[in-house]
């Protein structure tokens, strides 16, 4: 399984993450057009670095790809968004991880369409719902995973909403993160509920790949604890 | 305005604001603080042009000194928070010396606990809102953070009406990059031919907003 980290960057030879496949950044180049190119800064905040340890945790055979879009200085950040996460779709990747959000309209659109085109290329795109009261984007959209937070104390454990716009509620209150200089700390935040729901995402399409993402959207809505169960 | 005297206008409008807006913001850590029990709330800026936070509010025991001081705008717990727009709570900042640090650097204190939170005004992050070293309870509740998000988006609030204030201000002062429009009432003020000229303002208007 392929999963991509779209994020802050991923710290390099972390012990909770381990192997980084591939890590690119994304900037803006002299002409103003966004330009992907490999990159070795691995993590300007750690917000990327602790979304890929869950992961790691939760799946660890997957191959894990970072493509920072997050950074220091805040001009062009949307179009920074936008580029990784057409770029990310092209690659195909099996997940893509998006503990992020803009709340800038004139980019809803095009990040709709990024959005429909993972789905229709069998990408699970999984989403940050925002918990705060502002409209933001991709996770607004039904062709994406979104994800909010529950308090219960289970890496495992996540639950259907029968009330969307957010679909599925994960594990985010007091979890053990991999923290920027190779340690971990607990802490609470949405940003963690998402790869919790990309990690169960990785696990179940590697024993049935076969899936589309409206299938597997459906076995999660099956083995959610508040509908199926485990 | 059949007389209209632009400048003085704006002046009745931002005069005095800026110290109204501080003690709003002053007004909404202390509130923080409170409703959490903490031992201390601040509100940081994001100057985008530095690329620093600077300490706009602060409750608690402490210099208010602090105020107006800087850090750098992606590092730390604050960077966290505002290069992922997401808030952020660590219950336990003891176990990584490092981090503790850098909130330190941030704070002026060092905490046991913190809440971090993104200041959002529609498309723009403004700052950060923080609180330190509220009393420990078992299991950290949503509610919580959901009440630290409305809090959140007060102070957002504030902090953008603060900085229209300071940007009024500079406009009237001659300085910054809108002292031109400054400029242009004062001009028009001055012409006998208004007609002319505000029909050539609007031609303006339509070319911008085209």
């Amino acid at each position: 399984m392929r999963v991509c980290i779209l994020d802050s960057g991923v710290e390099l030879d972390h012990p909770q993450v381990g192997a980084v496949a591939r890590s690119v950044a994304v900037t803006i180049g002299e002409d103003g057009e966004a330009v992907v190119a490999d990159d070795d800064a691995g993590d300007t905040c750690g917000h990327g670095t602790a979304c890929a340890g869950i992961i790691r945790a939760l799946a660890p055979d997957c191959e894990l790809f970072s493509v920072r879009v997050l950074g220091a200085g805040f001009t062009g950040s949307g179009p920074i968004l936008l580029a990784g996460l057409r770029w990310a779709v092209e690659q195909g990747y099996d997940v893509i991880n998006m503990s992020l959000s803009t709340t800038k309209r004139q980019f809803a659109e095009v990040l709709h369409e990024l959005a429909d085109t993972a789905y229709f290329n069998r990408t699970i795109l999984v989403a940050s719902a925002h918990n705060m009261p502002v409209e933001s984007y991709p996770w607004r959209f039904s062709s994406v995973v979104s994800v909010g937070s529950h308090a219960v104390a289970d890496s495992l454990a996540f639950f259907y909403n029968p009330d969307p716009p957010v679909e599925f509620f994960a594990r985010g209150v007091d979890v053990e993160l991999a923290w920027t200089g190779g340690g971990t700390i607990r802490a609470t935040g949405n940003s963690f509920a998402t790869p919790h729901m990309s990690g169960l995402c990785a696990l179940v399409r590697s024993k049935h790949p076969w899936l589309t993402p409206f299938q597997l959207k459906s076995v999660l809505h099956l083995i959610a604890d508040n509908v199926g169960g485990r | 305005m059949s007389e209209p005297d632009f400048n003085a206008a704006v002046a009745a409008g931002v005069l005095g604001a800026d110290d109204a807006y501080r003690a709003l913001l002053r007004s909404i850590v202390e509130v923080a603080r409170a409703i959490f029990s903490a031992q201390r709330a601040s509100i940081f800026l994001l100057d985008e042009e530095a690329d620093e936070l600077v300490w706009e509010a602060l409750a608690g025991e402490s210099e208010q000194g602090l105020v107006g001081s800087r850090i750098p705008s992606s590092t730390g717990i604050a960077g966290w928070t505002l290069v992922s727009r997401q808030p952020l709570v660590i219950e336990d900042l003891t176990g990584d010396p490092r981090f503790a640090r850098d909130v330190a650097e941030e704070t002026g204190y060092v905490p046991k606990g913190i809440m971090s939170v993104p200041l959002l005004a529609e498309e723009r992050a403004l700052g950060v809102l923080q609180v330190l070293d509220r009393p420990q309870r078992p299991g950290f509740s949503l509610e919580e953070m959901e009440l630290l998000g409305l809090f959140a988006n007060q102070a957002a609030i504030a902090l953008d009406l603060l900085q229209r204030s300071r940007r009024a201000q500079a406009a009237l002062a001659g300085t910054g990059d809108v002292a031109v429009v400054a400029r242009l009432a004062a001009a028009l003020d001055a012409r006998e031919d208004k007609a002319a000229a505000l029909a050539l303002l609007a031609a303006l208007e339509a070319v911008l907003t085209e």
